[in-house]
C-alpha cells in the first residue's frame, strides 16, 4: 500500500468511515485526504463504494459511522443542507437536474445559499462561457435536454455555488468522447482558475488518472491503495486487477 | 338565455372559492404526493376565527389579513408537529391521520364556536358599483379577490428565490438539498400557504354558505373535483377546473340534474376524471429524455 498524505491541513479528511444502506455495510473504515487545491480520483470497480463514499460525504441516502471534516470542521453529522453551505457542491450520480425548471432556474439554485446577485448573475454568464449551449437553451425545461447537457448543466449548477470542493459522479457517464473532453477541460481549468478543489469518481480510467494529482483505489467498501496516479499505475497488480489495462 | 348566462355568472363565482380550494389541495399534493382531506376544515375554523376578530370590533381587511397570518402559522405548524413525524409512513397512515385532523378541527370549532349558523358579513357592500342583474357585488368581489391571490401566487412562485426554492423542493428533494435547500422548511411554508388559501376560500364562502362548523363539506367536495379536472399536480389547472366546475354545477343545477343532486354531480365527476383521465384537463405532461 502507498501513501502520499499532503504536507498542509487537507480540505477534506474521512476518518474510519463506515456506511451503511439499512443492514447493508457498504464502506469499512475508509480513510483518505483531498488537498486544499487538489484532484483526487476515487477508482474502483463496480460495487466497490464509490457512489456511497460521495454520499457519505454529503450525509445522503446512507448511514455513516466515523469522522468526515471540512475545512477544519467536523461535517459528519450536520444536514445535507448545511453541508452544501460549508462549501462542498454535489454534481451526482443520475445527475439530480430539475428536470421540470428551466435552465436559469436550475442555474439560480445552484446559488440560492449565495446573496450576491450581481456576482451571481456574472456567474450566470461565466457558465455560459464554459458551456455555451446553456446560453441557447437558457428558458428551456432542464428535462428536454439530452443527456451530455443535462450533465453541463448539473456541473454548471455546482459551481454556481462556487464551491471550494467539487464532487463529481461518472460525470463522463453515457456521452460522447468529444463532449467528455471537454468536460474535464473545464474541470482543469476551473481547478487552476479557481483554485476548486475536486474529488472525482469515473468509470474512464485513463481520462480520470490524466486528471487527478491523487489516486484513491477502493475495494468492496475498503481502501486498498492511495497515491500518486503515476505510482498507482506503475503497479502491475493494482492495474490488471482494478484499472483493465 | 338570461338565466343561461345569469347560472354562468354565478357558477364562476362559485368556481372562484373552489378554485382557492383546489390551489391549496395541488399546492400540498405537489409537495407531498397527498390530499389534505382536512383542508376544507382548517378553512371553516379560519373563517371562525375572523368572525371572531370581527365581532370584536376589528375591521374586515384587518381580520381577513389577521386570520391570513393565523391560518399560515396554523399550517406549518401541523406540517412541522403532526405530519412530519409521519415522513415516509404508508399512504394509509396519512390519510387516517388527516381524517383525524378533519374531526379534530370540526370538533373543536363547534365545542369553541357552537353549532348554530352565524352570518359572516361581506366586504363588498350589497348597493356597490359592480354590481349587476348577473352577479352580486359579494360574487363580483369574490372573483377578484380569487383573482388577486392567484396572481399574487403565480408570482410569488415565479419570480422570488423562496418560491422558486419551494417548486425545486417539490419536484426534486434530494438534489434541493444538494444546493443547499431545507427541505423540510419548504414543506412546512407549502402547507402555511395552503392554510391561508383555505382561509380565503373559506371567508369568501361564509357570506353565502352562513358559518357553521359544517359550511365547507360540500365546498371541499367541489375543491376535490375542480383539482382532479384540471389535474391533481397542475398549479394553474387546479384553478381553472375551480371555474369549470362552478360553471357546471350551476348550469346542471338548472338543468339537467336538479339542486338535490349537485353534490352527487361532484362525485361523479371525480370519478369520472379518475376513469377517463387521471391526470385531468391541464394535467402536465413534462416532456422527458433519457
Amino acid at each position: 500500500m502507498t501513501d502520499v498524505t499532503p504536507a498542509t491541513a487537507p480540505l477534506l479528511e474521512l476518518r474510519e468511515v463506515d456506511a451503511s444502506y439499512g443492514a447493508t455495510q457498504v464502506l469499512r473504515k475508509v480513510s483518505f485526504t483531498v488537498a486544499d487545491g487538489g484532484m483526487v480520483a476515487l477508482l474502483g470497480a463496480n460495487g466497490a463504494g464509490k457512489t456511497t463514499t460521495l454520499r457519505a460525504i454529503c450525509n445522503t441516502f446512507v448511514r455513516t459511522t466515523g469522522e468526515i471534516h471540512f475545512a477544519g470542521a467536523r461535517i459528519d453529522r450536520l444536514p445535507t443542507e448545511r453541508i452544501a453551505a460549508a462549501g462542498i457542491g454535489h454534481v451526482p450520480d443520475g445527475r439530480g437536474t430539475f428536470k421540470g425548471l428551466t435552465v436559469r432556474e436550475n442555474l439560480r439554485l445552484g446559488a440560492y445559499l449565495r446573496r450576491d446577485t450581481r456576482e451571481t448573475a456574472s456567474d450566470v454568464e461565466k457558465m455560459c462561457a464554459h458551456f455555451p449551449i446553456l446560453q441557447k437553451r437558457m428558458e428551456q425545461q432542464a428535462g428536454t435536454l439530452s443527456g451530455g447537457e443535462q450533465q453541463m448543466l448539473a456541473i454548471a449548477r455546482a459551481l454556481m455555488g462556487r464551491p471550494r470542493l467539487l464532487l463529481l459522479d461518472e460525470p463522463s457517464f453515457g456521452l460522447a468522447p468529444v463532449i467528455v473532453q471537454e468536460i474535464f477541460r473545464i474541470l482543469r481549468q476551473i481547478n487552476r482558475d479557481e483554485r476548486t478543489s475536486i474529488l472525482l469518481v469515473e468509470q474512464n480510467v485513463r481520462l480520470a488518472l490524466d486528471l487527478v494529482d491523487h489516486v484513491v483505489l477502493l475495494e468492496t467498501g475498503r481502501v486498498v491503495a492511495s497515491g500518486l496516479p503515476s505510482v498507482i499505475t506503475a503497479d502491475e497488480a493494482v492495474r490488471r486487477a482494478y484499472l483493465g489495462a | 338565455m338570461q338565466a343561461l348566462l345569469h347560472q354562468i355568472f354565478s357558477g364562476l363565482a362559485n368556481g372562484a372559492i373552489y378554485a382557492s380550494v383546489a390551489l391549496a389541495l395541488v399546492m400540498i399534493f405537489k409537495a407531498t404526493h397527498e390530499v389534505n382531506f382536512a383542508q376544507g376544515e382548517l378553512a371553516m375554523f379560519s373563517t371562525f376565527v375572523a368572525s371572531s376578530l370581527i365581532n370584536a370590533g376589528w375591521p374586515y381587511w384587518g381580520a381577513f389579513v389577521a386570520t391570513l397570518a393565523f391560518s399560515f402559522v396554523v399550517g406549518v405548524v401541523i406540517e412541522r408537529v403532526v405530519m412530519r413525524p409521519l415522513q415516509g409512513a404508508p399512504a394509509l397512515n396519512t390519510v387516517v391521520v388527516f381524517i383525524g385532523l378533519l374531526v379534530l378541527f370540526n370538533g373543536l370549532a363547534s365545542w369553541i364556536f357552537g353549532h348554530t349558523m352565524r352570518e359572516f358579513p361581506s366586504p363588498f357592500p350589497p348597493a356597490a358599483w359592480y354590481g349587476s342583474s348577473y352577479l352580486s357585488p359579494h360574487e363580483v368581489g369574490m372573483i377578484g379577490v380569487t383573482l388577486v391571490v392567484l396572481t399574487i401566487v403565480f408570482l410569488f412562485f415565479r419570480f422570488t428565490r423562496l418560491g422558486l426554492a419551494m417548486r425545486a423542493a417539490a419536484e426534486n428533494p434530494h438534489s434541493s438539498r444538494l444546493v443547499g435547500i431545507n427541505v423540510g422548511w419548504m414543506l412546512a411554508l407549502g402547507w402555511g400557504l395552503a392554510g391561508a388559501l383555505g382561509a380565503v376560500a373559506g371567508m369568501m364562502a361564509a357570506p353565502i354558505v352562513y358559518l357553521e362548523p359544517n359550511m365547507m363539506s360540500g365546498v371541499i367536495l367541489y375543491g376535490f373535483a375542480a383539482a382532479l379536472l384540471g389535474g391533481i399536480d397542475n398549479p394553474w389547472g387546479a384553478p381553472l377546473g375551480g371555474f369549470l366546475v362552478g360553471v357546471l354545477e350551476n348550469v346542471a343545477g338548472a338543468y339537467l340534474v336538479g339542486s338535490h343532486l349537485k353534490l352527487a354531480l361532484a362525485l361523479a365527476l371525480i370519478i369520472g376524471v379518475l376513469l377517463f383521465k387521471p391526470s385531468g384537463l391541464f394535467g402536465k405532461t413534462t416532456v422527458v429524455r433519457v
